[in-house]
C-alpha cells in the first residue's frame, strides 16, 4: 500500500485543481511524440505527424492528450487503490492496445515536464518529487495486467 | 543524432543559462537529491542543503562543464576526457544518477524557460545530455 503524505495529497490536488486540461494533457502529448518520436508507433491513423510543427497543430493528438489526462481523474480519486482503479485500463491497452508499458514512462516525463514550463517556480523540487511519485504509482497499476 | 538547427539550440539555451550556472546547477542538483535519494550517498562529505556554498559551488562546475561540451559536441569524447578518468576511477558515481541528473537538469531548464522550452528545444537537449553521459561513463569497463 503507497502512504502518502498530506503535503503529498495537497500538492497533486492542487496541481489537478488548477490545470488547463486542454492545453496541458495536448501539449503533453505532442512533447511525447516529438521528444520520442518511436512512441508515433500508436497513432498510424491519426493524420499528419510528418514534423514537430505539425504533430503541434494535429487536433487528433491534441484531444487525445486530453483524453490521456482525464485518465488520470481517476488515480485522483482513488489515490489509496490505484491498482483496483486501473485495472480495467491496464487490460485495456495490454490486450487491446498492445501498447508497451515503458510509454506509460514515457507521457508521465514528458507530462511533467510540460507542467514545469506552465507552473515554473511554483514547481520547486518538493512538487516534482510528490507529483512523480504521483505518476510512478499510476505506471505501476497501469502495467500491472500485463501478462 | 543532433541536426545542425537543434546544435544550434543546445548551445543558444547554455549561453542563456551560463551567467546564472550556480543557480541553475544547485537547483537541477537539488531537485535530483529530493527525487532520487540514493544519489545523496555521494554527497555525503557535504553539506548538499538547499542553497548551501557546496551545491552552488558543485552545481556551477557541472553547469559549466555542460556549456562547455556544447560548444563542440563532435570533439566530447576530447573535451571531457579529464571527467571521464575522474568519474571511472575516482568518483564511480552509478551511471544511473546520470539519468536523474539528466532528467532534473530538463525540469529545471522547464522551469526556467517556460514556454522557450518548447518540444524541439527538449528533444535536442535531451539527446545532448544522454551523449554528454554516454561518454562519461566510456571509461567505466
Amino acid at each position: 500500500m503507497v502512504e502518502w503524505t498530506d503535503f503529498e495529497r495537497q500538492t497533486i490536488a492542487g496541481i489537478f485543481g488548477k490545470i488547463d486540461y486542454e492545453t496541458v494533457g495536448s501539449a503533453a502529448l505532442a512533447r511525447c511524440l516529438i521528444v520520442y518520436p518511436w512512441t508515433q508507433r500508436y497513432f498510424g491513423n491519426f493524420g499528419n505527424l510528418y514534423n514537430a510543427a505539425a504533430i503541434k497543430i494535429n487536433p487528433l493528438i491534441a484531444k487525445h492528450g486530453v483524453t490521456i489526462l482525464h485518465g488520470l481523474d481517476r488515480a485522483l480519486k482513488n489515490m489509496d487503490n490505484m491498482k483496483e482503479a486501473y485495472s480495467d485500463l491496464s487490460v485495456l491497452h495490454s490486450e487491446k492496445l498492445h501498447v508497451d508499458p515503458d510509454n506509460f514512462r514515457l507521457f508521465s516525463d514528458c507530462l511533467t515536464i510540460t507542467l514545469a514550463a506552465k507552473m515554473g517556480a511554483d514547481f520547486n523540487a518538493d512538487v516534482q518529487a510528490a507529483f512523480q511519485k504521483f505518476l510512478t504509482v499510476v505506471v505501476a497499476a497501469m502495467q500491472r495486467q500485463y501478462h | 543524432m543532433l541536426s545542425k538547427k537543434e546544435k544550434k539550440m543546445i548551445l543558444r539555451i547554455w549561453e542563456r543559462i551560463t551567467p546564472v550556472a550556480q543557480d541553475i546547477g544547485a537547483e537541477a542538483l537539488l531537485r535530483m537529491f529530493t527525487t532520487a535519494p540514493g544519489s545523496k550517498t555521494y554527497f555525503s562529505h557535504l553539506d548538499i542543503s538547499p542553497r548551501s556554498p557546496h551545491l552552488l559551488s558543485h552545481g556551477k562546475k557541472i553547469v559549466l562543464a555542460l556549456s562547455e561540451g556544447a560548444t563542440d559536441i563532435s570533439q566530447l569524447s576530447v573535451t571531457l576526457a579529464p571527467l571521464q578518468t575522474m568519474h571511472a576511477y575516482q568518483l564511480r558515481i552509478d551511471p544511473s544518477n546520470f539519468k536523474h541528473l539528466s532528467y532534473c537538469m530538463l525540469v529545471t531548464l522547464a522551469c526556467h524557460l517556460g514556454d522557450d522550452f518548447m518540444a524541439e528545444a527538449h528533444a535536442a537537449m535531451d539527446k545532448y545530455l544522454s551523449a554528454f553521459a554516454a561518454v562519461l561513463a566510456l571509461k567505466y569497463r
